[in-house]
């Protein structure tokens, strides 16, 4: 018989907090919110007064299950589980309020997740991330899994289940202009990763092997770190639009004052300073002895570099990447605000037009886009360290 | 060094003469200005603005320095243990928000203005120190805190005069980092209304005055590099005082 003390101090703390959170929101909060059209202020509902009974039940019962399994159960297979069957009733809860709350050809009524959903979505969300690090997975099984959440989030969004959700309205009218936003956020954060690569390896090279151009370069780099984005981009748009004005062929070449080309230009002066600083660092880790038994073996300079430094410091140059690549991410969407495109363009006009549904359609996107980054990156790095010992 | 000393000063003059008397500077902008366009910010004064600015960034960090240190000592605490690996993992994914993402997602919830900015820094502002708080206690040596209880400490008395000046270092270069990441993402806090340098970036952006933007830009940098300086200067002297007592 265990006893009471015992007993208490079974109790996950960490579920208990996730606990009292989730059920707090859901007896004080909205679930959704109905509203008139896509700005009003909306109309608050609770769960059981927005999804038809049996399903709210059902939704209700599976989050009790996922609260009782957080508070008393520490296997974190079975905490995983729980989390991710609360997420899908939460998920088909919510779809079904706006399945419901729709009225029949009815396109301008937006039905949108409430604070409830939102708060709700995030303990969940803890309460599986909890259970992930507790299982300490590997790279690839890192992956594997944020390949299989991708997946299964774009497949039910694609299935339609959601279409009546506010956002996936903003969606259904953007179609067209998203995937095109979408993919030239993309091509932004990784056209200047890559020149940047190209550009930044060579020079970390060259700082490595003279120490007295080294302080000058990282300086002048870290002083362009602290020009904030907008304003950046704002400089760079007179010189390169006298650019495209005195040169006719990089006018030709899409080369103008407004659009792409600042914020290309802009993103590849701040993704420099990463991978200059992490191929300097990279190469000041190789040890000693693998150079000097390199030269010994009468290797050139530019074999050693290529064969034995390069290879070496080379996590450290991919975390630089990483650095880089999460950042520009970011801040391709502050491009927007100098038509250069990308999802920034939907996060601004929502800004605009108070429409929270139109900058989560691009918000959203853009954050899942860097954690993917982050993590694959992040894996890439685990297995070259663990191919470096 | 002494070259590096006289150009901080020099910044530091140069920063505050324009914020004073920006119609001086009036020559050197206006070959950056077409058709007559006024070269220095007119629509409001500079010096309010970067000390709006300046105070955004400093609540904000101050707010984050608080609940970031205070739940860096948490987690680290035998009773908050279990808090550890999570916390670690949201520090992780929080660092992958872009700024604007945060701001925006915000506004509707506070409305337009300061707040949304206050926040969005806030939460931002809030990874680099909580890390850093996190590895300073971490790393502070066993052996240190073995003779601390040795000693009779509590555990109170540890972390106070143990635990916390060990980290110190760590804790200042964080607050060090979000203040000068703030600066910058502040800027961005004028898309939604609120007051600061970014108004006069947006105002050039606008009216494509480049002589507006490069003055937002480059009193926010020469803000960022002043503020990165006196930040080290001042962790220097915490140091020095730590170290004696």
């Amino acid at each position: 018989m265990a006893r009471p003390a015992d007993q208490f101090a079974r109790i996950d703390r960490l579920g208990a907090l996730l606990v009292a959170a989730g059920a707090g929101v859901l007896a004080c909060l909205p679930f959704v919110l109905v509203k008139a059209n896509r700005i009003v202020p909306g109309v608050p509902r609770s769960l059981l007064a927005s999804t038809p009974p049996p399903g709210a039940w059902a939704c209700l019962a599976a989050l009790l299950l996922a609260a009782v399994v957080a508070l008393v159960i520490g296997k974190p297979r079975l905490r995983l589980t729980a989390a991710l069957v609360g997420l899908i009733a939460l998920a088909l809860a919510v779809a079904a309020a706006g399945n419901t709350l729709t009225p029949p050809d009815n396109r301008v009524v937006r039905i949108s997740p409430g604070p409830a959903f939102w708060v709700l979505l995030v303990c969940l969300g803890l309460m599986a991330t909890d259970a992930i690090t507790r299982m300490r997975p590997g790279p690839a099984q890192r992956v594997v899994w944020l390949a299989g959440f991708l997946a299964i989030a774009i497949l039910a969004l694609g299935s339609g289940t959601f279409d009546h959700l506010s956002v996936m309205r903003e969606y259904a009218v953007n179609a067209e202009r998203f995937s095109r936003e979408f993919a030239r956020h993309v091509l932004l954060a990784a056209g200047s990763l890559g020149a940047a690569i190209v550009v930044g390896l060579p020079l970390g090279v060259v700082c490595y092997r003279v120490p007295r151009i080294r302080a000058g370069i990282l300086g002048t780099l870290n002083v362009i770190q602290t020009v904030p984005a907008i304003a950046l981009f704002g400089i760079l748009m007179a010189p390169l639009g006298a650019l495209a004005a005195a040169v006719p062929l990089a006018a030709r070449l899409g080369i103008r004052g407004i659009g792409a080309a600042p914020a290309v230009v802009a993103l590849f002066l701040y993704s420099l300073l990463p991978i200059v600083a992490n191929t300097v660092a990279g190469l000041d880790r190789v040890s000693r002895s693998a150079v000097e038994a390199a030269r010994g073996m009468g290797m050139t300079p530019w074999q050693m570099l290529s064969r034995i430094e390069l290879p070496l410091a080379l996590p450290v140059i991919v975390t630089g990447i990483r650095v880089v690549l999460v950042q520009n991410i970011g801040m391709v969407t502050v491009a927007a605000l100098i038509g250069g495109g990308g999802l920034g363009t939907f996060v601004f006009q929502g800004i605009g037009q108070t429409a929270i549904d139109l900058v989560l359609l691009g918000a959203i996107p853009i954050v899942a886009l860097a954690f993917s980054a982050a993590v694959v990156l992040d894996a890439l790095v685990e297995v070259m360290d663990r191919v470096r010992r | 060094m002494r070259v590096a000393t006289l150009l901080r000063w020099g910044a530091l003059t140069l920063l505050v003469t324009f914020l004073l008397a920006p119609q001086w500077f009036a020559p050197v902008f206006a070959p950056l200005t077409e058709y007559g366009a006024p070269p220095i910010y007119d629509q409001g004064n500079l010096l309010v603005l970067a000390l709006a600015h300046l105070a955004t960034v400093c609540l904000a960090a101050a707010a984050s320095t608080v609940v970031a240190v205070g739940l860096g000592i948490l987690v680290t605490r035998p009773s908050g243990r279990e808090f550890l690996p999570l916390s670690r993992t949201l520090v992780n994914i929080g660092q992958t928000f872009p700024p604007v993402a945060v701001l925006a997602v915000t506004v509707p919830l506070v409305g337009f203005g300061e707040k949304p900015t206050l926040i969005a820094l806030f939460a931002y502002g809030l990874l680099p120190i909580f890390e850093n708080t996190i590895i300073g206690i971490q790393t502070c040596p066993t052996a240190v805190l073995e003779a601390a209880s040795g000693m009779g400490m509590s555990a109170r008395q540890r972390l106070l005069s143990v635990e916390l000046p060990v980290a110190m270092p760590l804790i200042l270069e964080g607050i060090r980092l979000s203040l000068v990441i703030n600066v910058g993402t502040a800027t961005i806090g004028s898309t939604v209304a609120a007051k600061g340098l970014g108004e006069v970036i947006i105002a050039g952006l606008l009216s494509n005055n480049t002589a507006f933007i490069l003055q937002g830009g480059l009193v926010t940098g020469l803000m960022a590099i002043l503020l990165y300086d006196a930040m080290v200067a001042f962790e220097k002297r915490v140091l020095r005082r730590v170290r004696i007592e």
